[in-house]
């Protein structure tokens, strides 16, 4: 079986664990440099404050309704990303960190799911305050619409649902929109409601064939995994809007350095123009490594670094310098190393961001990308590499609403009033 | 013969005719028993081992006042907290009360739950139903700076 374990308005809840009087309340995240507004808390949302909402064109709905506002505090949601996919491996050792709030598990085996998904729960709840939603189910496609449901009723369902029975499939199925499918895409989307395709039941209908030849054999894998017949395994990458991967599992295992600075130089590189072919830029990155846990004789070693970026950015050059100082911190030499990965997380339109040049990175940049873009297509593979560059420049962000780095910093930890009380 | 050192394991490897040296070595060839000490290296002590169980879960926090004085907690102390203890009558607990937060000790009953100061010029405060409260984590050490 698999679970996925999301956590419920990530940003916001983050804020709400070290500042429970937030809790409840509606709260909006802003972006780098306080100009829009990128994550919200439900309650925020049902206020009506859309997704990318410039700050100054809603600032007197948010005084009127009172909504709080917070500065991105990426240090800090780093770090309770950390610990929540470090506390997921306590249920079983195959994680897959999908995005900076989301991982797949594969679960071990139990006769009792609604307990494993209770506990998760709770667990992660207790152990970091943040609330997370728990979909389980025989796929990982199923387990996402499992997610859906645990999150749209989380009275009804306790904040996990399990998808156990041919029954509950079926009824899952005729009640998830086609939009909804994980991964399914705009583009897919559009074509099906054409052919008057409205649910996931819907799509599992039609023939094996027209589904190859129209969305590929990844919608054909996504259809076998509604089915309910694993076909998405825990490596496959599929795009997400909240994070973009590279990660790998190696044909053999090593331990060499520089080998491994190579693999995340290119796992960087890979990621970085994904992220430009989205038009987007990125906050935060997480490189991770881990050895070959099916050898149990040999060490067994994990390690993930998440570092803030001084500005958003959608270089190559800077994410490869950002993934090579984190894969300095967490490199352990000795260790035979079988899969490791680069994951860009906080993401925002490239577009959104423009227009506060001045305060990002060498405008430079931008046209040796799209050139080194244009390049490699043409040329197929990727013929302009980087060699090692120090281009670091940083600028003082606004943040004007920032929390205390309440983990990452020992100055900036919580304090406990024993004057009046 | 060429002694070279790969990782832990010595190995010893046939070298280039005429070109015979020797390598400093600092484990792994021996004549008599190995050095007992070889084992127990690079294992310093670590407060972060010692008092961080998982630090996964461990948060930390300072003491601001004095109102827990009597179980060793001063004003400026620095706490460490552990959330994935849980809460029980008699644990000192961070808690989140009135919009604040403050570390008292937990003293559970049928009825209700007390928040008990160690302080004679504090009161116990009564956790009412008109009243939220949020037991936040369990503190497990205290470090003091003198």
């Amino acid at each position: 079986m698999y679970a996925i374990i999301d956590c419920n308005s990530f940003f916001a809840s983050c804020e709400r664990a070290f500042n429970p009087e937030l809790i409840d309340k509606p709260l909006a995240i802003l972006s780098n440099n306080d100009g829009c507004v990128i994550a919200r808390s439900s309650e925020a949302k049902a206020l009506g404050i859309p997704m990318g909402a410039p700050l100054f064109k809603y600032k007197e709905i948010i005084t009127e309704k009172n909504i709080q506002i917070r500065s991105s505090n990426y240090s800090l949601y780093g770090d309770m990303s950390e610990r929540v996919m470090k506390l997921l491996e306590t249920f079983s050792p195959d994680v897959e960190v999908y995005s900076i709030d989301e991982a797949f598990l594969k679960l071990p085996k139990t006769d009792d799911y609604q307990k494993v998904g209770h506990t998760i729960k709770n667990y992660i709840y207790q152990c970091t305050g943040i609330p997370v939603s728990v979909g389980i189910a025989h796929t990982k496609a199923l387990s996402k619409a499992a997610n859906n449901i645990a999150k749209k009723f989380p009275e009804k369902t306790n904040g996990y649902y399990v998808i156990d029975t041919e029954a509950k499939r079926l009824k899952l199925l005729k009640w998830l929109p086609i939009k909804d499918i994980w991964g399914i895409g705009r583009g897919n989307t559009q074509r099906l409601q054409n052919k008057g395709v409205y649910t996931a039941y819907e799509f599992t209908k039609l023939t094996d064939d027209w589904v190859k030849r129209n969305m590929s054999i990844v919608g054909l894998r996504l259809k076998k995994d509604l089915e309910g017949e694993p076909t998405i395994q825990l490596e496959d990458e599929l795009q997400n809007k909240k994070a973009i991967a590279t990660t790998r599992s190696f044909e053999f295992t090593f331990s060499d350095k520089e080998n491994m600075k190579e693999r995340i130089a290119t796992f960087a590189s890979r990621c970085s123009e994904k992220l430009r072919m989205q038009e987007c830029s990125c906050n935060v990155i997480m490189v991770y490594l881990k050895s070959d846990r099916n050898k149990r004789t040999e060490s067994q070693y994990r390690a993930s670094r998440v570092l803030t970026l001084p500005y958003a950015t959608n270089s190559t050059l800077t994410i490869n310098q950002f993934a090579q100082k984190a894969l300095n911190e967490i490199f352990k030499p000795g260790i035979k190393y079988k899969r490791a990965g680069v994951i860009l997380m906080g993401l925002i339109k490239t577009n959104a961001l423009q227009l506060d040049l001045f305060q990002n990175e060498d405008p430079k940049h931008l046209k040796l990308m799209s050139a080194m873009d244009t390049l490699n297509e043409k040329y197929r593979g990727r013929k302009i590499k980087m060699a090692n560059q120090d281009l670091q420049r940083t600028w003082k962000m606004r943040q004007a609403h920032l929390s205390p780095e309440y983990t990452t910093k020992f100055s900036d930890i919580i304090t406990l009033n024993c004057h009046t009380i | 013969m060429k002694v070279e050192t790969n990782d832990n394991i010595a190995s010893i490897q046939k070298v280039k005719q005429g070109n015979i040296y020797l390598e400093f070595v600092d484990e792994g060839i021996s004549a008599g028993f190995p050095s007992p000490a070889d084992d127990f290296k690079n294992k310093r002590i670590s407060l972060d081992e010692e008092l961080v169980k998982d630090k996964n879960t461990t948060y930390y926090a300072r003491v601001s006042g004095e109102s827990m004085i009597g179980a060793g907690l001063d004003n400026n102390d620095l706490l460490v907290i552990d959330k994935s203890i849980t809460p029980k009558d008699g644990k000192i607990a961070v808690c989140y009360v009135d919009g604040e937060f403050t570390v008292k000790r937990l003293k559970i009953t049928k009825e209700c739950v007390f928040l008990m100061p160690e302080n004679d010029n504090y009161k116990p405060i009564k956790v009412t139903k008109d009243k939220q409260l949020l037991i936040w984590g369990i503190v497990t050490y205290v470090i003091k700076k003198l």
